[in-house]
């Protein structure tokens, strides 16, 4: 630089620009802002209303509420309730048994698929696989829930048997007597057949943003697909990928009517996965509700709003996944 | 000076002995894979895919190795294990259709629309009963659902793009969230914060307001989408021209987003449609006509087909409960169709 | 575009200050022909008959007015036109005379020969300096059993060697961009190609890298064809033997004049290669 200055002058504070909004503007941005809040008003209400109905049930239980694995309310002739003991332990266990199998099924067909549609398949087949694949989406859960009783379950039950005679040396795989039908394994594949649109469709998102030049140029050292997949995709979608697997095991946990219809849904605990007993959760709602007595349901407020918790929990994790992933480099 | 111009070609795509050779070796797999099936202990549909499957992959693999080696060899198992995978996701689509229109067509009659179920009971003759008091409670749980999860959802959809302030990300977190509340939950939370404490009794009333809690993340969630799909200059535009942001948004903003919140309507709708567990819990099941959602159980598609798979054993009730779903899943593909065909269009 | 002050005296000055390489001398094969090469996007005709030799060991600029059609040429010479969906092209490219669209080619071992460079520096973030490198050994499933000795011939080759000897297990994106593009051109060199092509390398990048690439690039002529496309006719000058110009009036891109870089910016035998080199249009 020929021109120096001697000093510098000090740089002028920023101007601040200040608005003032007219009336309508601040009616229209206040009830905005109230009705963007109900999200958060509504999961709040959820939580503090299902807490006073259950919390005295999860103060007198406390930890064996989730620990212990007995439903038992003993009444006498007037109905009062003499004693009571609430766990939900064995549901507990049966929600995260059928849907972990629900994902171990269901993930790794849902990437598959999405991979076919993101780098296989082109024009018009690409347009109406997606549209049936999001259809499917769309089905209810009773709907499955039926068909996975009348139609999915001779055939799973068969698979059942298949997988008991060949490994049944595994006590996952054995049963104590030879009961195959409505058992975790079946439940959890018909939650696996629920969620693949949905894991399929996040994860075709996620690979439909993986940046153009980072491809080409695995194709330009001479990849073939599958090494540029290896290399350039996977790595980007990762995170997406595990972020939608969460969402998908959130939609499990909390699956009461395809539960209900599938699994026979019995008060014990069973690491069986074969084996025709077990429940989750939602479904222990949705059994015990018709006949509960006023205590027994802030038992079942209390499990609703352990559920709701659980769920809770997974949705944030998944969203934060999907969010820091879905749409960064690495 | 006149120049040929040859013919554009695509050399790159497979030439037809490149799709003969594939055909070939899926045709082969396939005969293969019945003779592993008729001569091995393999046996069934499952047996079958199976060797089929692997027959499919280790041809593939072979074909390949030999025509352009190792990597091309690898490639093609990818290939094979996506378009698998795809199969495999839509054998239970098909299966869940053909089944729902073949067993459920027996249970179709024009007396459904004028009769209930007040008189008949699931076991008895398809002609006898109806499923109008379920078509109307479930219009008039969902249309109320609507009513009042329109309004909150598209003002969180503005919150997210109008004013998108210090709380947008939070609550775009919420929304997301919210989408995850288990159904049961749903109808758990109306029941502890209604009807034991205020009602005290089951109406259709309690089940609009359960179905909100669903349809509000639906309606949130699509809406802002479509509304950022409509262009900052239109905004820009509206203020320049020294308009209110509140009169920008109601009157540029949302006319232009239109159909984009018809198709938010339609899939929040189409969410909620076939929910059943809330339902079970806080309107009870009617099985005649009401029409007052203030009072008394009231019936609904999806209870109507839960009763009758649940109570009934008659090929009767199956074949009620089986109409009910085809009635149920013609919606659910009527509302899907309509949103693609709105949302395929441009916005505005 | 930066062509207003330039004028053709200055500019053939400098091009004929290069030696120019001696075609077919080393042993590069026999270089890249094209033969009456076509290009489509959809029904859009987008380059018409372009018949262009390339000899081994030289260096040759494609230049010319934006949308004239020497980029999507340039992906045609690797096979990398037809990742758009609508692309459809005709015509004759031969490398070692044999075509490379011919039927039963396996295309990734033509892009293994023909390596490409792009105009945005992308390093696979998800991998280390090195691995980057390296990367297209893994993504072809070569065998090299003296890895260091080829990262080090490569990154010095590609004039990085200095700058990240003691970093390779850094993340590629830690680099400047102009790093980054002399990573990327490393790493097209570790799968040893026959051709280079480089899109427009130094248009993201500040005039410091830029000198470091074309100082690359000289150095790499020696063993390899280069093929640059760049909008910098002062770059054009100063790096290649030969030139090419393509232009568009309105309808598909051709190529006008082909011709000694030396020769195309002191004599151009067409008129709309002088206008377009003295800086009358552009």
């Amino acid at each position: 630089m020929a021109i120096e200055l001697k000093e510098r002058p000090t740089p002028p504070a920023p101007r601040q620009i200040t608005t003032k909004p007219r009336l309508s503007d601040q009616v229209f941005r206040t009830v905005v802002t109230i009705g963007g809040m109900a999200s958060l008003v509504i999961l709040g209400l959820i939580a503090i209303f299902l807490s006073i109905k259950g919390m005295h049930i999860l103060v007198d239980e406390k930890f064996n509420f989730i620990t212990e694995s007995r439903w038992e309310v003993i009444t006498d002739e007037t109905g009062e309730v003499i004693e009571a003991n609430f766990g939900i332990g064995a549901m507990l266990i049966g929600t995260m048994l059928s849907a972990t199998i629900a994902i171990l099924v269901g993930v790794p067909i849902s990437v598959l698929s999405a991979l076919y549609l993101t780098f296989y398949a082109n024009g018009k087949l690409k347009k109406v696989l997606i549209s049936v694949i999001d259809l499917m989406a769309a089905f209810p859960s009773l709907l499955f829930g039926f068909w996975g009783f009348f139609i999915f379950m001779s055939s799973a039950e068969y698979w059942a048997k298949l997988i008991n005679k060949y490994l049944g040396f595994i006590p996952l795989f054995d049963v104590p007597t030879p009961i195959f039908e409505r058992s975790p394994f079946i439940a959890g594949l018909v939650l696996a057949i629920m969620i693949i649109p949905i894991v399929t469709s996040i994860s075709r998102e996620i690979f439909d943003q993986t940046p153009l030049d980072r491809v080409q140029a695995a194709y330009a050292l001479g990849a073939t697909k599958l090494s540029m997949i290896k290399a350039v995709v996977i790595p980007y979608g990762r995170g997406g990928i595990i972020g939608g697997a969460m969402l998908g095991l959130g939609r499990a946990m909390g699956e009461t009517v395809a539960v209900y219809t599938v699994l026979n849904v019995v008060y014990q605990v069973n690491w069986q996965v074969l084996f025709g007993a077990g429940g989750n959760v939602a479904s222990l709602i949705l059994l015990k509700f018709g006949e509960a007595g006023p205590y027994e349901v802030d038992a079942l407020m209390a499990a609703g709003l352990i559920l709701f918790l659980l769920t809770l929990i997974v949705n944030a994790t998944a969203d934060f996944l999907i969010n820091r992933f879905g749409g960064k480099g690495r | 000076m006149n120049k040929v111009i040859p013919a554009p070609q695509k050399p790159w795509q497979p030439t037809f002995i490149d799709k003969l050779e594939d055909v070939a070796i899926l045709v082969g797999s396939l005969g293969v894979a019945g003779a592993i099936v008729k001569f091995t202990g393999f046996n069934g549909k499952l047996g079958y895919f199976f060797a089929f499957f692997f027959t499919l992959l280790v041809a593939n693999f072979v074909f390949h190795f030999i025509k352009r080696g190792m990597q091309a060899a690898k490639d093609s198992i990818l290939q094979v294990l996506t378009a698998m995978a795809i199969f495999v996701t839509l054998i239970p689509i098909v299966s869940i259709v053909a089944t729902v229109v073949s067993k459920g067509y027996k249970g179709i009659h024009w007396g459904l629309l004028t009769k209930d179920m007040a008189l008949a009971s699931v076991n008895d003759p398809i002609a006898s009963g109806g499923l109008l008091h379920a078509l109307v409670g479930t219009i008039i749980m969902v249309g109320g659902a609507l009513i009042i999860s329109f309004p909150i959802g598209v003002l969180t959809a503005l919150y997210l793009t109008e004013i998108n302030g210090k709380l947008a990300r939070p609550i775009k977190f919420l929304v997301q969230a919210m989408s995850g509340v288990p159904s049961i939950v749903a109808g758990l939370f109306i029941l502890s914060s209604l009807i034991y404490p205020v009602t005290k009794a089951l109406s259709g009333l309690m089940g609009s307001l359960a179905l909100t809690i669903l349809m509000i993340p639906t309606i949130a969630r699509t809406s802002e989408e479509m509304l950022r799909l409509i262009p900052n200059e239109l905004r820009e535009a509206g203020v320049a021209l020294g308009g209110t942001q509140w009169r920008t948004v109601a009157g540029v903003v949302l006319p232009a987003a239109k159909s984009g919140l018809v198709t938010a309507i339609i899939l929040g709708v189409a969410r909620i449609i076939g929910e059943t567990a809330p339902l079970l819990l806080v309107s009870g099941g009617g099985d005649s006509l009401n029409t007052n959602p203030t009072s008394g159980a009231m019936g609904s598609l999806p209870y109507y087909i839960w009763k009758a798979f649940l109570t009934g054993g008659t090929p009767e009730a199956f074949a009620r409960a089986w109409g009910g779903m085809l009635v149920l899943l013609s919606f659910i593909f009527i509302l899907f169709g309509l949103a693609r065909y709105l949302s395929g269009r441009k916005v505005g | 575009m930066t062509t207003s002050h330039v004028t053709p005296s200055s500019l053939s000055s400098v091009a004929s200050a290069r030696t120019v390489s001696q075609p077919g001398t080393a042993l590069l094969g026999n270089g890249l022909e094209t033969r009456g090469v076509h290009a489509w996007f959809g029904k859009k005709h987008v380059l018409s008959d372009v018949t262009l030799d390339f000899a081994a060991g030289t260096v040759t600029a494609l230049i010319g007015p934006s949308g004239c059609g020497k980029s999507t040429f340039l992906r045609t010479l690797n096979r990398m036109h037809e990742f758009i969906p609508t692309a459809a092209m005709a015509g004759e490219v031969l490398l070692d005379g044999k075509d490379i669209y011919a039927p039963g080619i396996d295309v990734t071992k033509i892009r293994l020969r023909v390596g490409m460079v792009f105009q945005k520096p992308n390093p696979f973030p998800s991998m280390t300096i090195g691995q980057n490198v390296l990367s297209g050994l893994k993504l072809a499933q070569i065998k090299n059993s003296n890895t260091d000795d080829l990262l080090e011939s490569c990154l010095t080759r590609a004039g990085l060697w200095n700058e990240v000897k003691d970093r390779l297990g850094e993340h590629g994106g830690a680099l400047s961009g102009g790093q980054q593009q002399r990573l990327c051109i490393a790493r097209s060199l570790a799968v040893e190609p026959q051709v280079l092509l480089m899109d427009e390398p130094c248009s993201a990048l500040d005039p410091g890298s830029t000198f470091r690439i074309e100082e690359t690039i000289a150095d790499l002529a020696k063993t390899m064809t280069i093929v640059i496309v760049t909008h910098n006719m002062q770059q054009a000058a100063r790096v290649s033997d030969y030139t090419a110009f393509f232009l568009s009036d309105g309808g598909p891109g051709e190529m006008i004049e082909a011709a000694p870089t030396s020769s195309i910016f002191s004599s151009p035998q067409n008129k709309r290669t002088e206008d377009y080199v003295t800086g009358r249009f552009g």
